[in-house]
């Protein structure tokens, strides 16, 4: 294939790798060598990964999160311009700011819906596996062009916004990743085993409604502690929902399937461990409360609860 | 049911629900929590370290989806995108915050049961786009707005593409997460038809939406019970003042 996922590896390792140069060339850091180390560290997770024993890569992880975690990623000096420049620049180029913000989701729709699949020569145009990262990084990179011929700005510019933005998000921005490495140590542990065993052996599975509940809470308490819908999955419907919803009660297996999926999603909704919908954002948006993406969706997901044991208890016995 | 399950992996779980309660750094948390839970399992030293290792290599992909668009957003915001989309914005004068979130709603639930989950997303649309707009709305009809406000108005505008994008891409037949269930079962012995799953999302999708959308609906109401009548600028005020008092004291 001729643009693959590993490229896309590549171009986020040598963003990392300039922020970090940057971070290491501003006098008036605040913790400007931690910083450098933190990025820098980061950026060979992207540039070489793959090709060092998985051992180095698991110190560096553990010296990156000590890094973060005793307060070494600190802020660099960025110029903010005058209100006055801001209201200027937004009057004079007016609508066609939306154009390169837009180009991006509308290219990688394109990329993922016309170009899935299309050769040049014997190979593949996009990686099929990850034809939707792929298409964002194409659009990425077609947006950033758009945007500096728009400004009239260089790509440089544009490397010192960007580590502008990934200052603002700190460490935040490499907590998804340790979260999705946590769940890989999870499951590698046996963690989702002994989880299923504690929720089946101690619960009375008699009353079919009381086993509807117990499938449904439990994907969304188990995603609550995995931080993943996915991970939750094969261990609640392997535990409870075939065996006993299915196996004993006969329910419709698409239906319990379906909502119980989404019962997951409730918790995604409500967990710190969903860094990527719930952490980062509240970081990308500047929020005092880590939490306060969360405090807005937890009604929505605590009602929605409700409404899918009911749901499952009805249209899976129909 | 088999018996010889060990349940000292579940040492993990308990460590890392007390880190975030005691609200220690998060980072160390998870660090701390995945070289216990893997302790606890009986792995040694090295196996630690790499399974470590192994799990952050393959998750590379996941803050790609942050990091790709920043360089873009970034210039646009220094040539005012911020600005430009509350203007525009308040150029719409039927707009509340509340109605252009059930809007954002609708139309992000919509396109992700279609395929397009790439038309939202928190970089690219939330913080350039619709918290702006939803800030710009309330700006509107109420003057400056206090901080406490805007932060909700931006934790809201976060949550609301959440929960249009987690339940409208589960009704999207070539979703990832539908081939993983129908796999599951089929390994467990149950066929199912991958559109099935798919119609079965349908029901708990529409409650979503009607859910999280009266919750939108109820905040323009709310916005007006504690903003409106000259009560935003009040409270502006009394902020600036303890922002100014605290200056001094420093």
């Amino acid at each position: 294939m001729i643009l693959s996922i590993q490229h896309l590896y590549y171009l986020v390792g040598i963003i990392l790798a300039i922020t970090a140069l940057m971070t290491l060339a501003d006098k008036g850091h605040t913790r400007r060598y931690t910083s450098a180390a933190f990025w820098g560290l980061y950026s060979l997770v992207f540039l070489i990964g793959e090709r060092l024993p998985p051992e180095w890569v698991g110190v560096g992880v553990i010296v990156m999160a000590l890094i973060a975690g005793f307060g070494g990623v600190g802020f660099g000096v960025h110029k903010p311009r005058t209100d006055a420049q801001y209201f200027a620049s937004a009057k004079r180029l007016a609508n066609k700011l939306f154009v390169p913000a837009l180009a991006i989701p509308a290219v990688t729709v394109i990329g993922t819906v016309l170009l899935h699949n299309v050769r040049i020569g014997d190979a593949l145009l996009l990686d099929p596996k990850n034809t939707t990262l792929v298409s964002l990084g194409v659009g990425c990179i077609v947006a950033l062009a758009l945007a500096c011929w728009l400004t009239r700005e260089t790509p440089v510019q544009g490397m010192r916004e960007s580590r502008r933005l990934t200052d603002a998000l700190g460490w935040a921005l490499v907590l998804p990743q340790m979260l999705g490495m946590l769940g890989l140590v999870f499951s590698d542990a046996g963690v989702g085993k002994a989880v299923a065993y504690v929720t089946t052996s101690y619960i009375n599975m008699d009353i079919r409604f009381v086993a509807v509940a117990v499938y449904v809470l439990g994907m969304a308490l188990f995603t609550i502690i995995m931080g993943n819908g996915f991970a939750a999955f094969p261990v609640m419907t392997g535990g409870v929902g075939v065996p006993i919803l299915v196996g004993v009660y006969g329910g419709d297996p698409a239906v319990m399937a379906a909502i119980g999926m989404f019962s997951g999603y409730c918790g995604t909704l409500l967990t710190p461990m969903a860094a990527n919908f719930n952490i980062v954002p509240a970081a990308l948006l500047e929020l005092p409360d880590k939490n306060a993406v969360i405090k807005a969706q937890a009604p929505t997901a605590l009602a929605l609860l409700v409404v899918n044991i009911f749901l499952m208890y009805f249209l899976m016995f129909r | 049911m088999p018996t010889d399950v060990s349940l000292w992996p579940l040492i993990g779980v308990g460590v890392i629900i007390a880190g975030f309660v005691l609200r220690f750094n998060p980072m160390l948390v998870v660090i701390a929590t995945a070289i216990a839970t893997a302790l606890a399992a009986g792995f040694g030293f090295d196996r630690i370290l790499a399974t470590i290792g192994t799990g952050f290599i393959k998750t590379r992909n996941l803050p790609l989806i942050i990091l790709l668009p920043l360089a873009v957003i970034g210039l646009l915001e220094r040539h005012g995108l911020r600005q430009h989309a509350q203007n525009w914005i308040s150029s719409i004068k039927s707009a509340t915050a509340g109605r252009l979130l059930v809007v954002y709603l609708a139309a992000r639930e919509l396109t992700a049961a279609v395929g397009l989950t790439s038309l939202g997303g928190h970089p690219q649309m939330v913080r350039p786009l619709l918290a702006p707009m939803a800030e710009g709305a309330a700006q509107t009809r109420y003057g400056t707005l206090p901080q406490r406000i805007r932060h909700k108005l931006r934790a809201y505008s976060a949550a609301t593409d959440n929960v249009g994008l987690f339940f409208g891409e589960d009704i999207f037949v070539a979703f990832g997460a539908i081939v993983l269930m129908v796999t599951f079962l089929r390994e467990a012995g149950i066929e199912v038809e991958p559109i099935h799953v798919a119609l079965w999302g349908i029901p708990t999708a529409i409650c979503a939406f009607l859910i999280h959308g009266w919750r939108m609906y109820r905040l323009d109401k709310m916005l007006d019970k504690e903003l409106g009548g000259g009560r935003a600028a009040e409270e502006v005020a009394a902020e600036q003042a303890a922002a100014a008092k605290s200056v001094e004291a420093r």
